[in-house]
């Protein structure tokens, strides 16, 4: 047994090596109080939802703090950085899944001592991040995961706010836009990737057609898995069962897949296509999406942004940044950073100081600010969550240039369950105290 | 009972991680645990790549071990962290009984996907499962230990880590006594000679499935240690990408001693880590040049870093 005293001084090497390491760790941890407002962002930067989300958000957000720095937006955020402080992103990938965006979203906070954090296009990553935010007390702003479970499931939250809708809203919306412009649709279709987002849209759907569409059936209904990308089996089992409408919720590379062969195979032009996330492509579909075709945004984003001054400001800016117009997660990343500088400065701090996350959340708290997309209230979830009205409308290419008609919107009573009631319960009971002009 | 050097040392520096827990910040103690966590899971890959066998869906257990505990507080009130753990543990043991009569018939890539497809069922049954929250997966929380329930925060923190350094210790004791029994041996024997240690009258098929069962119930010890640490559960526990994340760090820290998987777990959190701050955009890279610096210099593991010195020479 003579090696056992080389395999102690092997431990005593590598007892050195990790207080060597700890060390550089904490030298790294001293260097980020820099008296800037550190603003973490998450969003996806590989994988799947890089291309239609994550990269749009992130480069919103670079627009959007460089400006703020340089104090270049209208009234009223024409104050340089966040209450007169400048700001600095610290920008780290969504992709990996909920653990290990756990071990991030820790390390954003105690290690890179942000003030704060926005983010999170996955709604098991917003779920898993809520409790942490609640333990950490870090004022975090969710802008763009859809699901109801969020405020459902934390509703007692104090850091946790989202300045993007409830996916429930994007459905009931679009049953409304077919209440109002195709009352007498009756064959319904749908299409979904098999998982939480794919399932619950489908539910809501499903739920309020019955309600708002009385005369309509379900004809057929396909849950292929998420980036399957070849949809020949689907659109088959689809088209033969002649629907008038195929609702789907699919995003990103899936949706355009399921764009382009659904229109070769003559499905979208027998059936009109409804696309709840269809705007994260609008860019890209040009000839190969058929005009007539009903998209969303999930809310009054990207091409259904309204005119006003922020919103052409943000245009311009994004447009001359990176020569495309933005997108809906673009958009709503533009509206949670624009969130976090009316919580700031609402908060009732002095000029030029960094207020703590608590007068963050009381400065956010059911209040009502202007974003890129118009007004927004803080309504829901005991002011934790946003409420605005959603539109749709129809895709429409004629001479190599896109653009959307037929708009229809609805207002944010309209869409949205009341406080305190579940979308599902409000569907259930046939949109008690709705109010739609 | 006696106990040799490296199970003192073992236990040397369990007591240095727990001390040093009560001092490090929140991220680290965070980042440790679930890299001990981890590597428990990987222990169990370890276990099996002894025998020859490489096991690409150790997610399995994981997930077992992680949607057990999660469960068992949310639908049958099982608050206690300690009997959460040892019902995970007992469900993998059961699960591996079955599933280890068909897989330890196969042998190399066969067992391989085979492993990987059964996770694949798993996963594909949780996202078919809405009440379970389908990818979304559901909170952890409101956990005691003997009765007691840690504050959340710095507190429940504190208690998963030591509750992670205690399991790991006592997982590295038991797999370190069963390397160097005769049947640990034996196990490695297998791998290089199935046929000899038939010749000997023993069953190569039946020690696979000992050995199979084993590291299905320490793989879900670490996937319930992960779960109460995280907070939260989702059926990414039983993706592939999570079963090749554990082959990645058995390969980084080699077959070479029981220490090996939790140094190379605490290494890849530590790059992975580092490598989301400072690249954000190209951090799979930084992991994959780890790898392949791992695999063409050091084609041991980084444990052969330690013990390159006495090459030649048994242990």
């Amino acid at each position: 047994m003579k090696n056992n005293k080389a395999t102690f001084s092997k431990y005593l090497v590598s007892g050195v090596a990790a207080l060597a390491l700890t060390a550089g760790m904490a030298t790294g941890a001293s260097a980020a109080e820099n008296g800037k407002f550190r603003v973490g962002i998450v969003t996806f930067l590989s994988g799947a939802a890089a291309g239609p989300f994550g990269v749009p958000s992130a480069n919103a957000a670079k627009v959007l703090v460089e400006a703020l720095n340089k104090g270049e937006l209208p009234a009223p955020y024409d104050k340089m950085g966040i209450n007169g402080v400048e700001i600095e992103a610290v920008i780290i990938d969504e992709a990996g899944g909920a653990t290990k965006q756990v071990e991030e979203y820790r390390n954003l906070v105690q290690r890179q001592k942000v003030d704060a954090v926005i983010g999170y296009v996955s709604s098991g990553d917003c779920l898993a991040i809520a409790p942490v935010a609640e333990e950490l007390k870090t004022f975090t702003i969710a802008y763009d995961c859809g699901t109801p479970r969020l405020f459902a499931d934390n509703a007692d939250a104090q850091y946790m706010f989202r300045t993007g809708l409830d996916a429930s809203v994007d459905n009931i919306g679009a049953v409304r836009y077919l209440a109002a412009t195709r009352p007498d649709v009756t064959r319904l279709s749908g299409i979904q990737q098999n998982y939480s987002w794919g399932q619950d849209s489908w539910a809501d759907f499903t739920a309020a057609a019955a309600k708002l569409l009385p005369e309509s059936e379900i004809v057929e209904e396909q849950f292929p898995k998420i980036y399957q990308g070849q949809y020949g089996a689907e659109i088959s089992a689809l088209s033969v069962k002649r629907p008038e409408i195929v609702h789907s919720s699919f995003w990103g590379g899936d949706m355009e897949a399921l764009v382009l062969q659904a229109n070769a195979r003559g499905l979208l032009e027998d059936a009109t296509g409804l696309l709840t996330c269809g705007e994260a492509s609008f860019a890209t579909y040009k000839d190969q999406a058929p005009n007539g075709m009903i998209i969303g945004a999930r809310g009054p984003f990207g091409a259904f942004a309204p005119d006003n001054a922020l919103n052409t400001w943000f245009k311009g800016a994004y447009t001359a940044a990176y020569d495309l117009d933005p997108v809906y997660p673009a958009t709503k990343m533009a509206q949670a950073i624009l969130g976090l500088k009316f919580a700031a400065e609402n908060a009732g701090v002095a000029d030029k100081e960094i207020p703590t996350a608590e007068q963050l959340a009381s400065g956010i708290k059911g209040a009502t600010f202007e974003s890129v997309s118009g007004t927004v209230e803080m309504a829901r979830a005991n002011g934790h969550q946003a409420m605005q009205g959603i539109t749709y409308g129809e895709y429409h290419y004629e001479d190599d240039k896109a653009s959307i008609v037929n708009k229809v919107s609805f207002s944010g009573e309209c869409v949205t369950p009341p406080e305190g009631v579940s979308a599902a319960e409000w569907i259930a009971e046939g949109f008690p105290g709705a109010q739609c002009n | 009972m006696r106990f040799d050097k490296t199970e003192i040392s073992l236990a040397l520096v369990a007591i240095a991680c727990v001390l040093f827990g009560f001092v490090s910040p929140g991220w680290l103690i965070f980042l440790l645990t679930i890299a001990l966590a981890k590597a428990l899971v990987v222990q169990g890959v370890v276990m099996q790549m002894r025998s020859g066998l490489v096991s690409f869906g150790q997610g399995l257990f994981y997930c077992i071990g992680g949607y057990t505990v999660g469960m068992g507080g949310q639908f049958f009130g099982i608050h206690d962290a300690i009997a959460a753990l040892a019902l995970g543990m007992a469900v993998a043991i059961v699960v591996a009984m079955i599933l280890g009569l068909l897989l330890t018939r196969y042998r190399d890539i066969f067992f391989a996907m085979l492993s990987l497809a059964f996770s694949m069922i798993l996963f594909g049954i949780l996202v078919k499962s809405q009440g379970l929250g389908s990818t979304d997966g559901f909170n952890v929380h409101n956990w005691t230990v003997f009765g007691w329930a840690p504050e959340t925060g710095a507190d429940s923190q504190q208690t998963v880590f030591t509750m992670t350094v205690l399991a790991g210790l006592l997982i590295a004791v038991l797999i370190h006594r069963y390397t160097k029994a005769g049947i640990g041996v034996i196990c490695e024997a297998v791998r290089e000679n199935e046929v000899r240690v038939e010749y000997l009258g023993l069953s190569p098929r039946w020690l696979l499935y000992g050995n199979y069962v084993a590291a299905a119930s320490v793989s879900a010890l670490g996937g319930g240690l992960t779960a109460l640490a995280t907070g939260h559960v989702d059926p990414e526990m039983a993706y592939w990408t999570t079963s090749g994340e554990f082959i990645f760090i058995a390969l980084l820290g080699g077959l070479g001693h029981v220490a090996a998987p939790f140094i190379a777990a605490i290494v890849f959190s530590v790059v992975r880590t580092y490598s989301i701050e400072f690249v954000p955009n190209t951090w799979q890279m930084i992991l994959g040049f780890t790898l392949l610096g791992v695999i063409v210099f050091l084609p041991k593991g980084l444990w052969s870093l330690v013990s390159r010195e006495k090459s030649g020479e048994r242990t």
